[in-house]
């Protein structure tokens, strides 16, 4: 193995479909046993730059390695010792779980196949659901296989496409505690998802829009680099404040959050000048520290006026 | 430990996983041993009708006794309906033509002189052949029909004349089809129809199939080599195609009472590497297809000149050229002939040898192109 301390270290990389740049020109550094959320909108290149990652893609510019193998000739050592959890759930619905188990322990030739299948069963909890086929499954059992796959070979490390997508609360906590107990273990876990409290879960992110990677750091810093003032106001009539809030410069997000708003910022000043325009005795504001959503939706608007 | 090598584990792996889809997947299954049996009766029944009360015109020059009791004769028989009476050498072939008739009986002018003298003269049956299965049997009852009628004529003074081989010659004239296919030629040749049409249609959405239910991606992020997913796939549907021979043969030999000169364990042997070229065909139309439809359309589009240009269909030496040159690199048009050659003539290795270069030669092409056009990543 290669001495590197990084899991992924990529520079550079960069990807066109049909002369539309959807990756562009990404840096990225993961340590070995890190968890790195990728988060970004719709569209952001999240997927393409995973694919990238793995040999499924070959990037138009850019350098790197991944778990110290070069990722555009090495492409093959990559597939070894990587396991990519796709976003849309890619195993055989024909087959039984156990099957597409011992299907994908074939294909990497794991040690003591019908072992490590059983075992593979056994951890995430599939064992009295091994005969059933993957098509009939839920959507989170079928998570949980793709999950049980993807981890037969004893990868180094991990590529989840959002792999919570459309899972209930419960079995998302499990996931992330799986993933932990993972992460603790030595395995780097590269993970994109849309889901906030998932987010604040890794121990670092990065944030992705229109190809290009905005911020990125851990939940902490990527909140202090934005510099986005937000308040709370709760009271009365939060719909009027709301359209009149609208109205005025500096005020970038009003946010409904049940019986309060979040009014976010980037310039304190402005911010400050719109809320006395609106204030109101019967309401009460309280600056609050603003939330990675916040600072999302902050991120994603001043890229559609930089990129789009 | 370089992973580009090929292995067979992960080899083994795809062979298995198509065997349990195969299994699982009723309605194709049932479909590879169905199209056989459904062909084989088809064609089967077609063959096996023994067509009677075929049109046939008269041209009787002449009128003797003799010559009326062979037409009477062949009136009474079950295969002749005499519709037509002829007077001239240009109707009668006018009516052929028009396929208003299948037969022209020509009874010579000299027909009862060169009788009494012992001369064998010589009836001229001209028959539309275009449809062999049609003329085959007719044409066989007509000798036999004539010498026992005849037989029945020529007694007392006249019996001198039963000569051994009859007292009178029959020259069979077959148009339009100069090979004269007979049932013992389309049974084994069913055997490449059905293949190509199995074969390939089947194998044609093999990777289709991954690609559209998004299983390809997953693939492609393992270690496994494009040659071993190709492979993988081949070697289960050779197993099915090794069932639709047999099933063919069985039918061949106790349904159609084909005769089986040659060597059943070579035509097994040749079976091999045509089903190998027929699934290489298949995978690589599949690597070139974006959709199961497009596979299948690809798939038919070969099937057709497979079944038309082939010399199954119709008599090979009697297509254009172009068509022969078609025919030429299709693998079923080599494998008809060795199959007929081995069952019908008897033919060995020695004999079969010119026709297996070629196939072997699609076999390295197809499986070329499949290799090179399978994509190791989704760009
Ligand atoms: N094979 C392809 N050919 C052309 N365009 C593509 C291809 N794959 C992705 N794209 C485009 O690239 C852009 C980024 O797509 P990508 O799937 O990477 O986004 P994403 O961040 O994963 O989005 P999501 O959160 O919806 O999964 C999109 O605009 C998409 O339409
Ligand atoms: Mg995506």
């Amino acid at each position: 193995m290669s001495a590197t301390d990084f899991a992924i270290d990529v520079a550079g990389v960069t990807k066109k479909f049909g002369g539309k740049t959807v990756v562009n020109a990404i840096d990225l550094q993961v340590k070995r046993g890190e968890i790195y959320g990728f988060l970004g909108p719709n569209g952001s290149g999240k997927t393409t730059f995973i694919r990238m990652l793995c040999g499924l893609l070959t990037p138009d510019a850019g350098s790197g390695t991944c778990l110290g193998y070069d990722v555009l000739r090495e492409q093959a050592e990559i597939k070894r010792h990587v396991g990519y959890m796709t976003q849309k759930f890619s195993y055989y619905e024909d087959l039984s779980l156990r099957e597409n188990l011992d299907f994908i322990a074939r294909i990497y030739d794991v040690p003591d196949r019908a072992g490590a299948v059983q075992r593979s069963l056994d951890r995430l909890g599939l064992a009295n659901r091994s005969a059933q086929l993957a098509g009939q499954l839920s959507g989170g059992w079928k998570q949980r296989l793709a999950l049980a796959a993807c981890l037969i070979h004893d990868p180094q490390l991990l590529l989840l496409d959002e792999p919570t997508a459309g899972v209930d609360p419960k079995a998302r906590r499990e996931f992330w505690d799986e993933i932990h107990t993972l992460a603790a273990g030595g395995l780097t876990v590269l993970i994109t998802t849309h889901y906030m409290d998932e987010a604040e879960r890794c121990h670092r992110l990065a944030y992705l829009a229109y190809g290009n990677l905005l911020t990125r750091g851990t939940a902490h810093e990527v909140i202090a680099s934005a510099q986005l003032t937000t308040w709370m106001v709760s009271g009365p009539d939060l719909r009027d404040v709301a359209a009149a809030l609208r109205t005025h410069d500096g005020v970038e997000q009003v946010v409904a959050f049940g019986t309060t708003l979040h009014v976010s910022g980037r310039d304190a000043q402005k911010l400050d000048a719109a809320i006395a325009a609106v204030r109101d005795p019967r309401h009460e504001w309280k600056k609050i520290r603003s939330g990675l959503e916040d600072v999302f939706i902050s991120l994603m608007d001043a890229a559609r006026d930089n990129f789009a | 430990m370089t992973p580009r090598r090929f292995t067979f584990h992960r080899l083994w792996a795809i062979v298995m996983k198509e065997f349990i889809q195969m299994r699982r997947d009723r309605v194709t299954f049932a479909m590879m041993i169905g199209i056989p049996l459904m062909q084989l009766m088809l064609f089967g029944f077609a063959i096996n009708s023994d067509p009677k009360h075929l049109p046939t015109a008269i041209r009787a020059a002449d009128q003797g006794p003799f010559a009326r009791t062979l037409v009477a004769a062949l009136r009474h028989s079950d295969y002749f309906s005499l519709v037509r009476e002829a007077q001239t050498e240009a109707e009668a072939h006018n009516l052929l033509q028009l396929g208003e008739v299948q037969f022209v009986i020509n009874i010579p002018e000299d027909f009862s002189r060169k009788l009494l003298r012992g001369e064998q003269p010589t009836v001229l049956i001209e028959a539309d052949a275009t449809d062999p299965a049609a003329t085959g049997p007719a044409l066989s009852a007509v000798r036999a029909i004539a010498n026992s009628v005849l037989d029945r004529d020529l007694t007392g003074s006249l019996a001198r004349l039963r000569a051994k081989d009859g007292p009178l010659n029959f020259s069979i004239h077959a148009h339009y089809n100069p090979e004269n296919i007979t049932q013992y030629n389309v049974v084994p040749g069913l055997m490449g129809v059905v293949l190509t049409m199995t074969m390939v249609v089947i194998t044609s959405l093999a990777i289709t199939r991954e690609r559209e239910r998004g299983t390809m991606e997953n693939l492609l992020a393992t270690p496994v080599r494009p040659f071993e997913v190709m492979v993988g796939k081949i070697l289960p549907y050779i197993a099915v195609g090794y069932i639709q021979v047999t099933l063919i043969l069985v039918a061949a030999r106790f349904l159609f009472g084909v005769p089986m000169v040659g060597s059943l364990p070579l035509v097994y042997a040749v079976s091999l590497l045509f089903i190998a070229c027929n699934l290489a065909m298949g995978i690589t139309f599949s690597s070139l297809a974006s959709n199961q439809l497009q596979a299948v359309q690809m798939a038919f589009f070969f099937f057709l000149p497979s079944i038309l240009l082939s010399g199954f269909m119709f008599p090979f030496r009697g297509m254009p050229e172009w068509a022969q040159w078609i025919g030429t690199c299709l693998p079923n048009t080599h494998f008809l002939r060795i199959v007929r050659g081995i069952l019908l003539k008897g033919n060995g290795p020695a004999e079969i040898l010119p026709e297996i270069w070629p196939l072997l030669a699609f076999l390295v092409i197809a499986m070329t192109i499949g290799v090179k056009r399978y994509r190791q990543t989704l760009d």
